[in-house]
């Protein structure tokens, strides 16, 4: 079937098949590899994206689903000149991670998050992010980020 | 301290500072390539079938629907794959000498030994192709009992294995004075005796593994991409075991997410895309799924501990006697039967005791194998031993702190000779106790614990302390080689100036995670007087970095970084040397300041390392007898491990109600020596404690009784959440270890050493009015709440 998905600003067509996830069509079709697969039971997080500005799993939705829509992947996240989003910009003064594997998720889901909640407490972030997993940082770290970010006052809406 | 270490080299000093990451630009924008986000065109998807049953003969496997189905390159069986292998799966560490290992096929012959274990795969030309026609391959099974508990396996009432004589893999021991042990506990005022029990732990790294073989044109090499932390290891295996050639192998590492051990492996599939891609002549990858690899990627822990305490009235302990079983699963991998013997010597932990007493019995049974997990070993000794104190602390009436501090090995003691055969390097136990005990207000906690005991509330407030030494820096190859390990434990790496001035460093050390990156090029920049972002880190490529033994133990720094630094010695030697002659003096009257080298006293004259690369790479005017280039090499062979230290505190709120626990506060205070970067240290302690916290309270895979894992997913097995866990609060202090010249000891392990034990004697410290003496992990609500009921009220709330 037929879908036109706006990614990072970019519309594309294409032809896929109909039991093709989101984050497939996202990997293999547009090629933007840093949305990982971390599990098989939407657990993990590590695929989130933006939809329309909420984040979600993209290993929940299928691409036939974000017809129409725009997405936004952590390619998108950084200005095009390489300057980091000041929440990308935050986990790396903060060391909020390691391997970097859950860090593309991560980061989108503390997008939407922020959106919703500007200035979270510590309690707000941890909840926020129940569903993003990280085995490397312990967590301390990124919701140092996760707060510092809130109050950098950078945040684009 | 650090900054003592680099004295006479560059004055840049970022050594000891929170420099931030060089690798996170990269990962953080989603750029950087995980072996799944390679693009290679032309790759056969292989999908892998897998035995449903923990324990069966395979009496028929029956391909040919499989192979009609669409996209279908090859499926082949267990007997069509037998001759691709020069030798079965490697297990390097024969821990004895009479040691069982069932031959480990990647795809099993006529027995499947776990559920999980291979019995076919299924080529294709896309994942999605491969996994339909991996489901239709026809497998017949006789389903056999199977050998599940271990301590019913270690009885041999069900065989792993069919034609093994028992389930023993091996029976290990180190008894140095039978006798003074027989007499500590004749003459003991008090003792305790304790039974607990490791449950396995999925690793669950958060990225799955991955390997892509991509075989080169002309009958050239192949190009193994994996994510490992061990491609030198796995290079050489992979040649020994497939039959290659091993100099015809490059493996490359490319950004791996997270290992903690589960990726110190060699493994069917990364065996299979070889021979696959041997066999086809096209390049063969496979992803593995969350699912598969609770099942296909090692599991940690899993031992049945016994120890025992023989201890005087005033609570001094005399001996330490250790028994241990421990589950290897259905075949030994890597080093599975050595990681108990990794824990061996440490059972007396950060205490002096006279006289110790240790045996293990590997045991074989029909569930997925274990190997090293975050600690490997040295986790299990610890829980026991700081557990074990606080059984005896409550025996005595002790305060546990004051127990530790009564046999804590003095400061003034080290080098300390233990009783089990090490030598620890240099510590200060009751330093780091103190510094704990004051950051989490230790007098102050008590005093509110007892007021909720008077109160009878129904949170009632627990603290648990765990000290802990761990044996850090793998490791002197001589003593690798009385524990019949088969490789060394050194580290190699090259330091080299480019004709700009910019530096090279290789290195055989593997990061995934660790941000080797930039702590190497910390050190270099030191050493030499350049800006870290003008050093260049290799690694991870046994094309680029030929020789190492790579990441695990964390032997990363101490014995890699170490490497490092004496290759850029030996660089800033003959530097100094060209140096001299460019300014007409004596080479001992140079010194090296912000990169340049100057006569002593007179800096204005002097000339940069820079510059001198780039005549050292013209070559037009060397000194007699000089190469060109400046390049420098080292391999360093520690000639002792290290011993990182520390206590940890962990309060918890235990609701007895719900039989809830909350863990409400942390601390941990650690030694790890002197510190490259403190951010990193700090990151490597949160996210092991984080995974020792796991293993108190969450995580375990648990088996069925027909030995079915029924906790396959992350819906299931439950990796804590940012709502799992608090902030921590660390402390540090610093003993440097003198057995290598950076003073570093490592970091790596040392959160999740210390973090079990402390978690659950917090648990049983809120309960142990209640006469709650233990609980088993994970410590669940229906744990705790099931503790309540049965125990019985100790007379008077003693603790
Ligand atoms: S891949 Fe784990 S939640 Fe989507
Ligand atoms: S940084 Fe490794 S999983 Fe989060």
């Amino acid at each position: 079937m037929r879908v036109t998905v706006t990614v990072n600003g970019t519309t594309e067509t294409h032809d896929v098949e109909a039991r093709m996830l989101l984050v497939q069509y996202l990997r293999e079709v547009r090629g933007l590899t840093g949305t990982n697969i971390g599990c098989d039971t939407t657990s993990c997080g590590a695929c989130t994206v933006l939809l329309d500005g909420e984040s979600v799993k993209s290993c929940t939705l299928l691409a036939a689903q974000a017809d129409g829509e725009e997405i936004t992947t952590i390619e998108g996240m950084a200005a095009p000149d390489g300057t980091l989003h000041p929440i990308q910009e935050a986990f790396h003064q903060h060391h909020g991670l390691q391997c970097g594997f859950c860090t593309p998720g991560m980061v989108m889901a503390v997008a939407s998050l922020l959106k919703e909640h500007p200035d979270p407490s510590e309690a707000e972030v941890r909840e926020g992010l129940e569903g993003n997993l990280c085995r490397c940082t312990g967590y301390h770290n990124i919701v140092q980020a996760v707060l510092s970010a809130a109050h950098s006052g950078e945040l684009v809406p | 301290m650090s900054a003592t270490v680099l004295e006479g080299h560059g004055t840049a000093g970022v050594v000891g500072t929170r420099m931030l990451r060089r690798e996170d630009p990269a990962l953080l924008s989603g750029e950087a390539r995980f072996v799944h986000d390679l693009v290679v065109p032309g790759a056969l998807h292989m999908a892998v079938v897998r035995s449903p049953y923990a324990h069966a003969r395979i009496t028929s496997v029956d391909v040919s629907v499989a192979l009609g189905m669409p996209g279908v390159v090859a499926a082949l069986t267990g007997a069509d794959l037998a001759g691709e292998w020069a030798s079965p799966m490697p297990c390097a560490w024969p821990v004895t000498a009479d040691m069982q290992s069932p031959e480990h096929l990647p795809v099993a012959l006529r027995e499947a030994c776990y559920v999980g274990d291979a019995v076919a795969v299924v080529l294709a030309g896309s994942q999605a192709e491969a996994q339909d026609a991996a489901a239709a391959v026809a497998v017949d099974y006789e389903e056999l009992p199977a050998a599940v508990d271990l301590e019913d396996a270690a009885r041999d009432g069900v065989l792993a294995h069919l034609d093994a004589p028992s389930n023993r893999a091996y029976t290990w021991e180190l008894i140095p004075d039978p006798e003074a042990v027989r007499r500590a506990f004749d003459d003991a005022a008090v003792t305790v005796k304790e039974r607990y029990v490791q449950q396995r732990l999925i690793p669950a790294a958060m990225e799955p593994r991955g390997v892509c073989v991509v075989p080169q044109p002309f009958g050239g090499e192949y190009v193994v991409y994996s994510s490992t932390q061990i491609p030198h290891i796995l290079r050489t295996m992979l040649g020994m075991t497939a039959g290659v050639p091993e100099e015809r192998i490059r493996v490359i590492a490319p950004s791996v997410g997270g290992g903690f051990g589960s990726k110190l492996d060699v493994y069917a599939e990364e065996l299979l895309c070889l021979a696959l891609a041997r066999r086809l002549r096209r390049p063969v990858r496979w992803s593995e799924e969350r699912s598969e690899a609770a099942q296909a990627t090692i599991h940690g822990r899993g031992q049945v501990q016994d120890i025992e305490l023989a201890a005087d009235a005033d609570g001094r302990v005399k001996a330490v006697r250790v028994h241990l079983l421990a589950d290897m699963g259905a075949y030994l991998q890597l080093v599975t039967p050595g990681v108990p013997i990794l824990g061996a010597f440490l059972y007396h932990g950060t205490y002096d005791v006279p006289a110790y007493s240790f045996t293990c019995t590997g045991v074989f049974t029909n569930k997925t194998p274990t190997d090293a997990y975050r600690g490997a070993g040295r986790p299990e000794a610890t829980y026991a031993i700081e557990r074990a104190m606080d059984a005896l602390a409550r025996k005595l009436g002790m305060d546990p702190a004051e127990l530790r501090r009564r046999n804590f090995i003095g400061a003034d003691k080290f080098p300390y000779s233990s009783v089990a055969g090490l030598v620890f390097d240099s510590g200060d136990y009751e330093a780091a106790l103190d510094k704990a005990l004051g950051l989490v207000g230790y007098e102050a906690l008590r005093q509110e614990q007892a007021q909720r005991r008077s109160d009878g509330a129904t949170k009632l407030l627990g603290v648990g302390l765990s000290s802990y030494v761990e044996m850090c820096g793998l490791a002197p190859s001589r003593v690798l080689a009385s524990l019949h390990y088969v490789a060394g434990g050194w580290e190699t790496a090259t330091v080299r100036m480019l004709p700009t001035g910019k530096v090279q460093v290789v290195t055989g050390a593997t990061p995934h995670g660790q941000g080797h990156v930039t702590s190497w090029s910390m050190i270099v920049a030191d050493k030499l007087g350049v800006p870290p972002d003008d050093v260049e880190v290799l690694h991870s490529d046994t094309g680029l970095s030929p020789l190492g033994l790579d990441t695990y133990g964390s032997r990363s720094l101490s014995v890699g970084g170490t490497a490092i630094a004496l290759a850029a010695d030996r660089l800033v030697d003959k530097a100094r040397l060209l140096a001299a002659y460019r300014l007409e003096a004596a080479p001992e009257d140079l010194e090296l300041s912000d990169g340049q080298f100057a006569v002593r006293g007179t800096p204005s004259t002097g000339i940069g390392i820079g510059t001198l690369a780039f005549e050292a790479f013209t070559a037009h005017d060397l000194p007699e007898g000089m190469e060109p280039n400046l390049e420098a090499s080292a391999t360093y062979d520690p000639t002792n491990f290290t011993f990182p230290f520390g206590t940890h505190v962990a309060v918890v709120e235990v609701d007895t109600e719900t039989g809830r626990v909350d863990l409400v506060r942390y601390v941990g205070v650690d030694d790890c020596g002197n510190q490259i970067n403190p951010l990193i240290v700090d990151g490597q302690v949160h996210g092991g404690i984080a995974q020792g916290v796991a293993q108190a309270l969450y995580e375990e895979a648990s088996y069925d009784e027909r030995g079915n894992l029924l906790t396959t997913t992350l819906a299931d097995y439950l990796v804590p959440a940012a709502s799992d866990l608090p902030s921590f609060t660390l402390g540090r202090t610093v003993t440097p270890s003198p057995s290598n010249p950076l003073g570093v000891k490592g970091v790596g392990e040392a959160g999740t050493i210390a973090s079990t034990p402390a978690v659950v004697n917090a648990v049983v410290d809120a309960l142990s009015h209640l006469g709650v003496e233990d609980l088993e992990m994970p410590v669940t609500p229906e744990r705790v709440w099931r503790s309540i009921g049965a125990a019985a009220p100790v007379p008077g709330g003693a603790r």
